[in-house]
């Protein structure tokens, strides 16, 4: 089945053919995000260059099976998380690194929305915004592992529940769990420092 | 429903992955919750300001040092001064 929906396709089929610079353009279009993918998953600078270098090397070398069942971005982020994930277990291999705990807190009680506001701006505005793009940065790092995993692959990346449970070697219902707290600790923090104070309400409403 | 219930239903509200029955339950109870509405838009804005945001760029170095690597690389592979790739018809 062939993608028609797919912005890269041409750039593809112009690489595939032997077109160099269409390799180099799909590599400016897509290397910033993959970075942001393997960032987001090892939390190493260095790391996550070394993690997006394999991915543009591998896709080199593999552009013949690409089938266009999934679009190229698609295809080259899944690439990316493996490597990444690779990188991460490696890491846990180490004895120096201890494992995840397995009581896994997923059971605990739900962190309650506590500031609530309204945004003084829009997401695609924030997004532009420096500042706000070094708090995106450290809300996700405060996040553990197992959280900030989840909600990368989930929401970021938008794999299924079911396969981030997969990639990940988790039940479903550990993903649903994982990303239901990583969203409510991210929207804490982020609505903390984007909120508009004069829309803010108390949390401690209570009715039927 | 309670406000309890609707952050636990919350996660399939937003991906769009909620049983009718629950959802209508939920509806309900946001249309009367004015904090449990901005807690679900804080969330929506949130999943698409990480998507939008891309919060690390890349090195400078990095982006030169990736260009150049696989500039070679291709070279090898494919060959050709300009990197072309000989591709048999």
């Amino acid at each position: 089945m062939t993608r028609i929906d797919d912005p890269d396709a041409e750039l593809v089929r112009r690489a595939k053919k032997g077109d160099f610079s269409a390799f180099e353009e799909l590599v400016a279009r897509h290397e910033r995000r993959l970075y942001n993918i393997a960032v987001g998953i090892v939390r190493h600078a260095q790391d996550a260059q070394e993690v997006v270098q394999t991915t543009f090397l591998s896709v080199l070398e593999h552009l013949d099976r690409f089938r266009e069942d999934a679009s190229f971005g698609t295809w080259i982020s899944r690439i990316a998380t493996n490597h990444a994930l690779k990188v991460l277990r490696q890491r846990r291999s180490r004895p120096t690194v201890p494992l995840e705990t397995q009581s896994n807190g997923d059971s605990a009680p739900l962190p309650h929305p506590d500031y609530i506001a309204r945004w003084r701006d829009n997401p695609e505005r924030l997004a532009q915004d420096r500042e706000t793009r070094r708090l995106l940065a450290e809300a996700l790092e405060e996040l553990d592992e197992k959280y900030r995993l989840v909600f990368v692959l989930r929401d970021i990346e938008q794999l299924s529940t079911r396969e981030t449970a997969e990639v990940l070697g988790i039940t479903e219902a550990n993903v649903k769990v994982r990303l239901l707290r990583a969203r409510l600790m991210l929207r804490e923090r982020l609505t903390r420092a984007l909120g508009d104070e004069a829309t803010r309400v108390s949390p401690g409403h209570d009715h039927a | 429903m309670k406000c309890e219930e609707l952050l636990k239903a919350l996660n399939d509200y937003i991906d769009g992955d909620i049983d009718p029955a629950i959802c209508e339950g939920f509806e309900e109870h946001l249309a009367g919750c004015n904090p449990c509405q901005i807690v679900i838009d804080n969330i929506r804005q949130t999943i698409r300001l990480y998507r939008d945001g891309q919060p690390y760029d890349l090195p400078a170095e990095f982006h030169q040092r990736l260009r150049s690597m696989l500039r070679q690389r291709w070279q090898e592979k494919f060959g050709g001064p300009g990197g072309e790739r000989r591709v048999e018809s």
